[in-house]
């Protein structure tokens, strides 16, 4: 890789003494794989160039060449912290290509797993962070309730890391009696962690004056470079597409926007925190209200497999099967594009989807946000430390796997 | 939701009537490759679509019925009014320039060498047009139909290793 030119304003002389130094791509405070080639004055970060694609292995391409259905799988492993938000983000962005409307029971029970998949993926952010600025304990805690997470996933679809979740018009499963259980008892319990985490960070004073006035991203800086999500809602971006745009079921719940106006590494830790909690209430209502019904649309719509009863004692269930399974039938799919979001843990995740007619999408365009953050790295580090480098890595929640898909 | 009709008239008064669609509620616009850039810049300052939300492109080449080779995508959104807009360019295969829209939007430097790197269009005015995502001394543009998914022969580069060798 090229480093950048020397620019007019720091010509090759006034650079002769500035250490370069290179962080990563296997370092364990970058989590995941991404290098950054740092150019060091003493222990200042002169300047940060940061070099990706270590992991890059195609998934736009095999969104190509992978049916509506099967495609879900790679969105599993694009941000694997919470794949789940993927999976709803991507059948989401098919079915408004389609023209499909989800059955109000799929709503609800795609909005609770995305919101846990939020819970889980800032327990994992702000846990990192703290482990990488000297909170170990803190990072203890959050993994333990990752764990119970992981444990509701793998009740609900039979895989705790990627879960596969969704279906073009559906889910792949049923809620299980013993899935509202487990998720009852995690909202009854998790509330008390939470507090407990907040106690041993807000007020600590070397995790606070390790983030408090680091990586400071404006407001306007952050919307003039693309930044969604808990980062931008950081700097006093009040964007949130669960509220500006209400998708799934998130109209019925009462629930508030995090922010935070100062928009340094600890109003990032913040308003994770917050959002944690907010989610939490989203979760607790949506469990207790879940319309019944079934959670696939109907036969007429043709998109999924009708369940076995249909098929042996309906033709419209059989020729749905057939027609489903056939391989030179499937899908109705418009020639047309279209592009839908949702609010992921981290930032707008969208996915813009060309439709050929064929079962296969022409084109799989992922925006994601990881890649969008990344690259405001460089601005946020100048003039900071070296020991900075990890608390603004970690407060930007950067997944190399997303990054680099 | 669709784009205000206000903002199709701001655009159509400076620019005349420019091919408008709609499909599941998102309004996109097809502007002519010179005009982009007077476009995008009357979207931004004016009607404060300030959050560019994406920018990738599509290549045509085995679609039905298509024109042109490649389609690039900005889709753009207002923080404030939370309204949408799909800006679409067609590019053929000889001219694949199209000037940066970076002095506009900062959050367009990636995005734009992301699609450089995948699809070879030049983005005229950007300060680092590298490859991103692929290797420096890789040649092709792999998000482009006409190269396969399994690449074409940069594994068979790799030098082969057997156990008795190691």
């Amino acid at each position: 890789m090229s480093l950048a030119a020397p620019t007019a304003e720091r010509p090759q002389s006034q650079q002769d003494y500035l250490w370069t130094l290179n962080f990563g791509p296997q370092h364990p405070a970058t989590h995941t794989t991404l290098r950054i080639v740092l150019k060091l004055d003493g222990e200042r970060v002169v300047d940060a160039i940061p070099d990706i694609g270590f992991l890059h292995s195609g998934f736009e391409k095999l969104g190509e060449h992978l049916d509506y259905n099967q495609y879900v799988t790679i969105t599993d492993r694009m941000n694997y912290i919470s794949p789940v938000a993927n999976n709803v983000a991507w059948h989401g962005a098919v079915e408004r290509l389609l023209g499909i409307d989800i059955t109000p029971r799929c709503k609800y029970l795609r909005t609770i797993v995305a919101e846990l998949s939020r819970i889980s993926d800032h327990l994992l952010c702000t846990g990192a962070m703290g482990l990488d600025t000297g909170a170990f304990t803190f990072f203890l805690y959050a993994f333990y309730q990752r764990e119970v997470i992981y444990d509701i996933f793998e009740t609900l679809s039979g895989q705790r890391f990627h879960p596969s979740y969704t279906r073009v018009g559906g889910l792949f499963y049923d809620f299980t009696p013993l899935v509202i259980q487990k998720i009852r008892s995690f909202i009854k319990t998790f509330p008390q962690t939470l507090e407990d985490m907040e106690r041993l960070l807000n007020r600590n004073r070397i995790f606070v004056d390790r983030t408090k006035g680091v990586g400071v991203l404006a407001k306007d800086d952050a919307i003039n470079r693309s930044v969604t999500g808990p980062i931008a809602r950081a700097s006093g971006v009040t964007r949130d597409l669960r509220k500006d745009e209400p998708y799934l079921a998130y109209a019925d719940f009462d629930f508030q926007v995090c922010c935070a106006t100062a928009g340094d590494c600890f109003a990032r830790y913040y308003v994770r925190m917050a959002e944690m909690r907010e989610s939490l209430r989203i979760v607790a209502q949506a469990i207790e209200s879940i319309p019944s019904g079934p959670i696939n649309v109907g036969v007429d719509e043709r998109t999924t497999l009708p369940p076995k009863s249909q098929v042996y004692q309906t033709i419209e269930g059989t020729i749905t099967h057939f027609e489903l399974v056939m391989l030179n039938r499937g899908l109705t799919v418009p020639c047309e594009e279209s592009y839908a979001a949702i609010e992921s843990p981290n930032g707008e995740l969208g996915f813009y989807v060309v439709g050929d007619g064929s079962n296969v999408a022409y084109r799989a365009r992922c925006r994601p946000p990881s890649f969008i953050h990344f690259a405001l790295f460089p601005e946020l580090i100048r003039g900071h430390t070296l020991s900075d480098v990890v608390a603004v890595l970690g407060s930007l929640n950067i997944i190399a796997a997303e990054l680099d898909r | 939701m669709p784009a205000n009709p206000a903002t199709l008239a701001a655009l159509t008064a400076r620019f005349g009537p420019l091919p408008t669609s709609e499909f599941r509620g998102q309004t996109r616009v097809v502007v002519a490759r010179d005009q982009l850039l007077e476009a995008m810049r009357l979207l931004r300052a004016e009607l404060r679509f300030d959050l560019l939300v994406d920018v990738t492109c599509v290549d045509y080449l085995n679609y039905r019925d298509a024109a042109n080779r490649f389609g690039l995508v900005y889709l753009l959104a207002s923080t404030d009014t939370n309204e949408r807009l799909t800006i679409r360019v067609y590019l053929n295969e000889p001219q694949l320039t199209v000037p940066s829209v970076i002095g506009l939007w900062k959050g367009a430097d990636w995005l734009e060498r992301e699609v450089f790197d995948m699809y070879g269009i030049v983005f005229d005015g950007h300060p680092d047009l590298r490859r991103i995502l692929m290797p420096e001394e890789f040649t092709a543009y792999p998000l482009r139909k006409d190269y396969p998914l399994q690449g074409r022969g940069e594994r068979h580069n790799f030098p082969v290793l057997t156990r008795r060798e190691a």
